[in-house]
């Protein structure tokens, strides 16, 4: 493994981890008012109708698509009788329709944030990296995924690159794992470990507090005056008597 | 042991209401003079009938706002419950476009001057505030303002719709009032319950419903929930506003900017004492026309002393009892039995109230040659003008025509009743009979709705000393940092420490300006003069620093 290995596969995604972790933190704490979607469905739903759901629930399963290849080991799929041949398949097809559906949402996407005025107006350049990066990303996995599989006689991640994430989280980083993986994957690795790093700072935050909540709360929120989320707590040597 | 609960409501005197949107340009100014809400009123005044802004917002097949009963008769949200909202959340199919409210725009003021001399006089062309485009004004908040276009506009106002069989919009029975809109605060808002992040909630001390800006994360659902449309989405911040009731004017007991500049002085603002139990069980009431009377069973008397033990058990401060004994809100809904909700049917119980408008059965009364103020003319008038009344109703009362006419009948009989008395004849306490009333609690509602006197328009309990300490300005948590206390100024004397906040200084300053002959008495203020309510006059002592002792 040599010194380039050891940074792309062992440094960067440490860096990128910590930036995305400690960020969080940090835009949590000191910009709770920016963590928003910035929704432009005020400007423009014709387009946004088709291409967001498209977009989101395509982008959603893939996101389970990479929990089942990368963080659950191919021994367990093993052990539950899912031969290698059946597991492909499957990733392969689910991948493939999901990915599709997340590239034309994405398409439509960009296309509406180019070309309708408002939407375009309201488009920031923190806005525009994160949508470069974001595609890069998503089309180098498709990418990947498509000439591996389909071109190519297939590519089992799960031997290389699934270890080598898991071991990153062991504290025990494998980079010699992914030195050997085929040239789309590992540029898709690297440009997610890059969109992780920027994530914090840009609107993909409003991932992070997906309302799940809502399914299980009562409806109606009440709250008192005492406890609003907003207000400062007394500085240091300014509490009020009577309070523990 | 019931819940008691206070809200702070509102009532609207809508005979009053000339339609001048002081209130709306007052609130603008105050509110939402802001970059991304442009187009937002959270004060506006609609010209009834008319489609009302956003355009035809109470057309709930629609828009699905508010609750509706579902088949296991159980409340739930028209838009759907909270699996379809977070499936339907990527892109909300009931969320209304900028256009349903209107495209704001400002003009090119600057062409006036840098335009170069030519024959003819340079305009300032209108300018999309959304695109930044030179554009065309097509609609606005109140586009349909006095009836404005009303051949053509008129036919779309959704309640209007409803009673079509019954109304003409013929010039000569024409008939318009005016209808101003806050949010409604409701008992059981369904803004809040759409809320996928919980940002939104209910002030359990006033009853105030409130958006968490820090909470809010855009999803836009509460601008589809509120049936009112009256939560509105800030396209520059990505999160929904809405009108505050101006709480922090109401917590140091003075009105909200709408009713103090009203200048009709139509707005009533006080506290009801309500059963919070009861609030979901009277809002599934099966008939919609039954929802006012549920609505009105929640709310609890006053006076009454186990609504006062209840409340005492429910940590409502004394004063805040006392003010409700006090309210005018419950004295117009109860005791004169005058003010309707609006729109009940959308089950939200919603605490903006309103007297519904008299006048249009006056006018047509008067220009038919009658005496439109006799009480038997305008009895028989009332019965028999239904186009008003069914559109009253259809706004006021879920479509019963009953509670409408209760309501200008009692109206009908003040202004017979008065006039018999301001022409010095004799009380005629028939009158007051025929209503159901006595003449004395006419003369005392005939005082609250003409004479309305700013201490009795406005019986607003401020928000508690003790829980002062942590009011939004008042962050640093010592309640004796202003206003004589001990801990005024930091550790290091004076103007050490934190600031005392502007909107406290102010109010005293101004306060204390109202209440007394004496210029400025800078004593009051420690050797400071608050130049922000200086009047000019004079020269109040500690402008300048004392002069030496000249001895």
């Amino acid at each position: 493994m040599n010194a380039l290995d050891v940074t792309l596969w062992v440094i960067v995604p440490y860096v990128s981890l910590t930036v995305f972790v400690l960020g969080h933190v940090w835009r949590y704490r000191y910009d709770k008012f920016g963590w928003t979607t910035r929704s432009s469905q005020m400007y423009e739903s014709r387009l946004l109708r088709i291409g967001s759901p498209l977009f989101h629930f395509g982008i959603l399963v893939v996101a389970l698509g990479h929990i089942g290849g990368l963080v659950i080991p191919k021994s367990w799929t093993e052990a539950l009788g899912v031969s290698e041949e059946a597991y492909h398949l499957s990733a392969i097809v689910l991948g493939t329709i999901a990915g599709v559906c997340t590239v034309a949402g994405m398409a439509i996407l960009i296309y509406r944030r180019r070309t309708v005025g408002p939407v375009f107006t309201a488009t920031t350049r923190n806005d525009k990296l994160m949508y470069a990066l974001l595609a890069l990303t998503i089309l180098l996995g498709l990418a990947a995924t498509v000439m591996a599989n389909i071109v190519g006689g297939g590519y089992d991640y799960r031997t290389t690159i699934s270890p080598w994430f898991r071991s990153i989280f062991y504290l025990q980083p494998e980079g010699s794992l992914m030195a050997g993986a085929p040239l789309l994957f590992k540029l898709h690795a690297l440009s997610a470990l890059v969109l992780f790093a920027v994530w914090p700072f840009t609107r993909l935050v409003h991932m992070l507090t997906a309302p799940v909540g809502y399914l299980t709360r009562p409806y109606i929120v009440y709250r008192s005056r005492e406890d609003r989320a907003g207000s400062q707590p007394p500085r240091r040597g300014w509490e009020p008597i009577g309070r523990p | 042991m019931t819940r008691v609960m206070a809200q702070l409501a509102m009532v609207m005197n809508l005979d009053k209401c000339i339609g001048c949107h002081t209130c709306s340009v007052t609130c603008k100014q105050a509110w939402t003079n802001r970059a991304g809400m442009e187009y937002v009123w959270f004060n506006n005044v609609e010209t009834r009938p008319g489609q009302g802004y956003p355009r035809t917002y109470q057309d709930q097949e629609k828009w699905k706002g508010g609750w509706e009963l579902g088949r296991n008769g159980r409340l739930r949200l028209k838009a759907g419950g909270r699996l379809r909202k977070l499936l339907t959340i990527f892109a909300n199919p009931l969320m209304p476009s900028i256009n349903d409210y209107y495209e704001p725009w400002t003009y090119d003021y600057d062409r006036l001057f840098s335009a170069p001399v030519s024959e003819d006089t340079p305009v300032a062309r209108p300018r999309s505030l959304i695109t930044g485009e030179p554009t065309k004004i097509r609609w606005s908040a109140n586009w349909d303002d006095n009836l404005a276009g009303a051949p053509e506009l008129a036919p779309a106002d959704p309640v209007l719709r409803k009673v079509s069989g019954e109304v003409k919009l013929e010039f000569e029975r024409a008939f318009m009032f005016y209808l101003p809109r806050i949010c409604e605060h409701c008992l059981n808002p369904s803004c809040v319950a759409s809320c996928p992040s919980g940002a939104m909630y209910k002030r359990s001390e006033d009853g105030i419903v409130l958006v968490d800006q820090d909470r809010c994360r855009g999803w836009r659902m509460c601008v589809t929930g509120c049936p009112y449309k009256k939560v509105y989405f800030n396209h520059r911040t990505g999160k929904a506003e809405k009108c505050t009731f101006c709480y922090p004017r109401v917590e140091v007991g003075i009105p909200t900017v709408c009713a103090e500049t009203c200048v009709g002085r139509l707005r009533y603002i006080g506290l009801i004492l309500y059963d919070a139990d009861r609030v979901a069980e009277a809002a599934s009431v099966k008939d919609e026309k039954a929802l006012l009377e549920a609505q009105k069973s929640v709310m609890l008397d006053p006076h009454d002393p186990e609504v006062i033990a209840a409340a005492r058990e429910s940590g409502i401060p004394e004063d805040w009892l006392e003010a409700a004994k006090r309210s005018p809100i419950h004295k117009l809904i109860f005791e004169y039995g005058v003010a309707l909700p609006l729109h009940p049917e959308y089950r939200t119980m919603p605490m903006v109230w309103y007297i519904p408008p008299l006048s249009p059965v006056v006018d047509v009364l008067t220009n038919t040659g009658h005496d439109g103020e006799k009480a038997g003319n305008l009895f028989g008038a009332i019965d028999a003008l239904r186009i008003p009344i069914g559109y009253l109703a259809e706004i006021f009362s879920a479509g019963d025509p009953e509670p409408v006419r209760a309501v200008l009948r009692r109206l009908a009989a003040m202004r017979s009743y008065m006039r018999d008395v301001n022409l010095g004849r004799d009380r005629d306490e028939s009158i007051a009979a025929e209503v159901g009333m006595t003449g004395e609690t006419i003369e005392e509602m005939y005082r609250l709705l003409a004479i309305a006197a700013y201490n009795e328009r406005y019986v607003i309990p401020k928000a508690h000393a003790e829980q002062g300490a942590k009011l939004e300005e008042l962050a640093t948590g010592c309640s004796l940092d202003y206003e004589g206390g001990p801990g005024m100024g930091g550790p290091f004397g004076e103007a050490s420490g934190e600031p005392a906040p502007v909107a406290v200084e102010n109010f005293h300053a101004l306060k204390e300006r109202q209440d007394t002959d004496v210029l400025g008495r800078a004593d009051e203020l420690r050797g400071r003069v608050n130049l922000l309510n200086w009047d000019g006059k004079g020269m109040p002592d500690g402008l300048f620093p004392n002069r030496k002792e000249e001895s």
